[in-house]
C-alpha cells in the first residue's frame, strides 16, 4: 500500500482503480498512488502495463468508447470529488484536465485557432482576453518565438516537434489543474526531445503532471514522483530518486537497470 | 530456372496488353459517342435554341422549358437531399447505437443506392402523387430524385467522416468539446469536400435521370414557363411553381428521338451535348473541390 506524505498538497489520488476493455483480463489492477500538486509524476513499466489506460481514465477518455465500468476512484482535490464517479459529466473533468498524446494531433486549422480552441469550446468571447491566452500559452510552450508572425497559417506546416508542443500550448491555455502527457517524446527527435523536457520542468510551477514515458533516463529527469507498473499491478511507487537508486522491489530494480522491457 | 522466369514475365505482358486493350477501347467507344453528338448537335446550338419553347417546327424548337423544368427540379432535390442526407450519414456515424437494427439499416442504404431509378418512380407515382396528391409537378419531382440521390449522399458523408482520423476526434474531446461541437467544429468542416463532391456528383447523376420522372407523369410537352417565384405584391414570393407541370432536358430529348423528322433528331443531339457538358462541368467541379480540401487537409 502507498503512503500518502502529508507534508506535501493532494492534487489528486487514485484508490482501488481496476479497469478493463472486456469482461475477460482486467488492465488495471487495483491501482491506489497519490498525484502531488505541481510536482510530475512519471508513469512507468513495458509495454502494455497498462500505462496508457490509468492515464486516459484522468480524463475519462474511455467513456468515448462502448460502455466501460471503472472500479475504485479518482479523488481530484481540494473538493475531494471523485472524476470517476457515473454522476459527473465526463466533459466537466476534461475541462479541469487536459491532455497530450503521443503522436501530435493537431487540428487542421490554424495555429492559432489551435491553441484557442479549448477557449471556444468553452464559449469565450472576448478577443483581446482570447490572444493574451494565446500568446501566453504559446510562451509557456517556448513555441511563442517560432511562430508569432504565422498565427494564421496551417498547424499542419510545422514540424513534428513544434507540433507537439502546439498541443501542449493547446492544452494549456484553457489552465488545467492537471496536464496528462502519453509519451509525449516517443515521436520525436533529440532536439525536439530536450525541448520538451526543459518544458515540463518549467511548467511544473503552475501545473500539476502526470506523464508516460517510455524512456527511463526521461522519467530521471523530469518527474518528481515515479510510479512503476507491470502487468497492470502498481509495482511500486515513490520519490523518483528512491525508485532509480533504491527500489524496494526485485521487478522495480530488473526493469530499472534494463533486464526487461 | 530462366525459363520459368521467362514464361512469367510473358504473362505480365500478355495482362498488360489485355488492360491496354481494354482500356483504349473504353476511351474510343466514348469518344466516338462524344463526336457523334458534337458534329450532330454543336452546330444546332445558338441563342434561340435556349430561348423557344418545343415546337411542331424542328428549326423553331428549343429547350427553354426543358432547362428551366431541369434547375427547378434540381433545385427541390438539392433542397431537400443534401440536409437530410448529411444529417443521416452523421447520424449513423456518429450516434446511432452499434446493434442489429442500425446494421439493417446500413445494409439497406448501400443497397437503395443500387436499385433500378425506375422503381423509385413507381413509389412515388404511389406516394406522392396518389396518396400525398401533390401531382405530377415539379415537387413532385424533385422529392422523387431526392429520394434517389440521398444513399449517395448518406454514404458519401459517412466515409468523409470516417476517414477522418480518431486522434483528432480524441484530440477535440479532450479539451472538453461536447459531441455536438466535436461534429460542429471538426468532423463537418474537415469532412466538407468530401461531402459536397458526393452531393454535386449525386446531382450530375439526377439531372440526367428520365425514367422515374416519366413514371410519375412528366410531360414532354410544355410550352411554358414554371410560375414566377417573384411577385410584384405582398408577400413577394410565391412557391407556385412547385405545383406547375414541367419538363426536364432528358425528357426533352427522348421526345425528339422518338419523332421521325430528321431535324428533330438533330435538336435531341443537341440536347444531349448540353447534357452531357453539364455533367462534366459538375463533375469537374467536384473533382477540383475534392484537389483543393485534400491539398489543404493532410493527415
Ligand atoms: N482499446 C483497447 N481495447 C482492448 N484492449 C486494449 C485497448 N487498449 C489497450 N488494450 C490492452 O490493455 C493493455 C494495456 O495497454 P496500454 O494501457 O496501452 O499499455 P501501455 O500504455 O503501458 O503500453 C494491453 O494489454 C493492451 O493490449
Ligand atoms: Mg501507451
Amino acid at each position: 500500500m502507498v503512503e500518502v506524505n502529508p507534508n506535501l498538497q493532494l492534487r489528486a489520488e487514485v484508490k482501488n482503480l481496476s479497469f478493463s476493455y472486456s469482461t475477460e483480463k482486467k488492465v488495471l489492477n487495483s491501482v491506489s498512488m497519490p498525484i502531488y500538486d505541481t510536482k510530475v509524476t512519471a508513469l512507468i513499466g513495458p509495454s502494455g502495463c497498462g500505462k496508457t489506460t490509468l492515464l486516459r481514465c484522468f480524463n475519462r477518455m474511455h467513456d468515448l468508447y462502448k460502455v466501460k465500468e471503472y472500479q475504485g476512484e479518482i479523488t481530484l482535490y481540494p473538493e475531494q470529488m471523485n472524476i470517476l464517479s457515473k454522476d459527473i459529466d465526463p466533459i466537466e473533468v476534461r475541462m479541469r484536465i487536459g491532455m497530450v498524446f503521443q503522436k501530435p494531433n493537431p487540428f487542421p486549422k490554424t495555429i492559432f485557432e489551435n491553441v484557442v480552441y479549448g477557449l471556444r469550446v468553452r464559449g469565450v468571447k472576448k478577443t483581446s482576453f482570447i490572444q493574451e491566452r494565446c500568446e501566453k500559452a504559446l510562451q509557456q510552450a517556448g513555441l511563442w518565438d517560432e511562430v508569432k508572425d504565422r498565427l494564421n497559417s496551417s498547424a499542419q506546416m510545422l514540424s513534428g516537434g513544434q507540433q507537439q508542443r502546439l498541443c501542449i500550448a493547446r492544452a494549456l491555455a484553457t489552465e488545467p489543474e492537471v496536464l496528462l502527457l502519453d509519451e509525449p517524446t516517443s515521436a520525436l527527435d533529440p532536439i525536439s526531445t530536450a525541448h520538451v523536457e526543459e518544458l515540463i520542468i518549467e511548467l511544473k510551477k503552475d501545473v500539476t503532471i502526470v506523464i508516460v514515458t517510455h524512456n527511463l533516463h526521461q522519467a530521471a529527469r523530469v518527474s518528481d514522483y515515479t510510479a512503476f507498473m507491470y502487468l497492470g499491478d502498481l509495482i511500486e511507487y515513490g520519490p523518483t530518486t528512491k525508485i532509480f537508486t533504491n527500489p524496494a522491489d526485485k521487478r522495480t530494480e530488473s526493469y530499472i537497470t534494463g533486464r526487461f522491457g | 530456372m530462366q525459363q520459368e522466369v521467362r514464361n512469367r514475365k510473358r504473362k505480365d505482358l500478355i495482362f498488360a496488353l489485355a488492360g491496354l486493350f481494354s482500356l483504349v477501347f473504353a476511351i474510343c467507344t466514348l469518344l466516338v459517342l462524344v463526336l457523334d453528338l458534337w458534329t450532330t448537335g454543336f452546330g444546332r446550338i445558338d441563342y434561340n435554341f435556349l430561348t423557344s419553347f418545343p415546337s411542331r417546327f424542328p428549326a423553331k424548337a428549343g429547350i427553354l422549358s426543358a432547362w428551366v423544368g431541369s434547375l427547378c427540379v434540381m433545385l427541390v432535390t438539392a433542397f431537400v437531399a443534401i440536409p437530410i442526407g448529411i444529417a443521416a450519414g452523421v447520424y449513423l456515424e456518429e450516434y446511432a447505437p452499434k446493434n442489429w437494427l442500425t446494421t439493417i439499416i446500413e445494409l439497406n442504404i448501400t443497397n437503395l443506392a443500387g436499385i433500378p431509378s425506375i422503381t423509385f418512380g413507381l413509389m412515388a407515382l404511389g406516394l406522392f402523387v396518389y396518396k400525398l396528391q401533390l401531382g405530377q409537378s415539379i415537387l413532385t419531382a424533385g422529392l422523387t430524385l431526392a429520394l434517389l440521390i440521398l444513399p449517395i449522399i448518406i454514404v458519401t458523408t459517412r466515409e468523409s467522416i470516417r476517414a477522418i482520423p480518431g486522434t483528432i476526434r480524441e484530440a477535440a474531446y479532450a479539451m472538453g468539446a461536447s459531441k455536438w461541437q466535436m461534429i460542429q467544429h471538426h468532423l463537418l468542416p474537415y469532412s466538407a469536400g468530401g461531402i459536397i463532391t458526393g452531393v454535386i456528383i449525386s446531382l450530375s447523376r439526377a439531372i440526367g435521370e428520365t425514367a422515374p420522372l416519366i413514371t410519375i407523369g412528366a410531360l414532354t410537352f410544355i410550352a411554358f414557363l414554371p410560375t414566377s417565384p417573384i411577385l410584384h405584391e405582398a408577400p413577394f414570393i410565391s412557391f407556385q411553381w412547385l405545383k406547375d407541370s414541367f419538363t426536364v432536358l432528358p425528357i426533352q430529348m427522348f421526345n425528339w428521338v422518338s419523332r421521325p423528322q430528321a431535324e428533330f433528331h438533330v435538336n435531341a443531339a443537341a440536347t444531349g451535348l448540353i447534357l452531357l457538358l453539364l455533367t462534366l462541368v459538375m463533375n469537374g467541379i467536384a473533382i477540383a473541390i475534392r484537389y483543393r480540401f485534400r491539398k489543404k487537409i493532410k493527415w
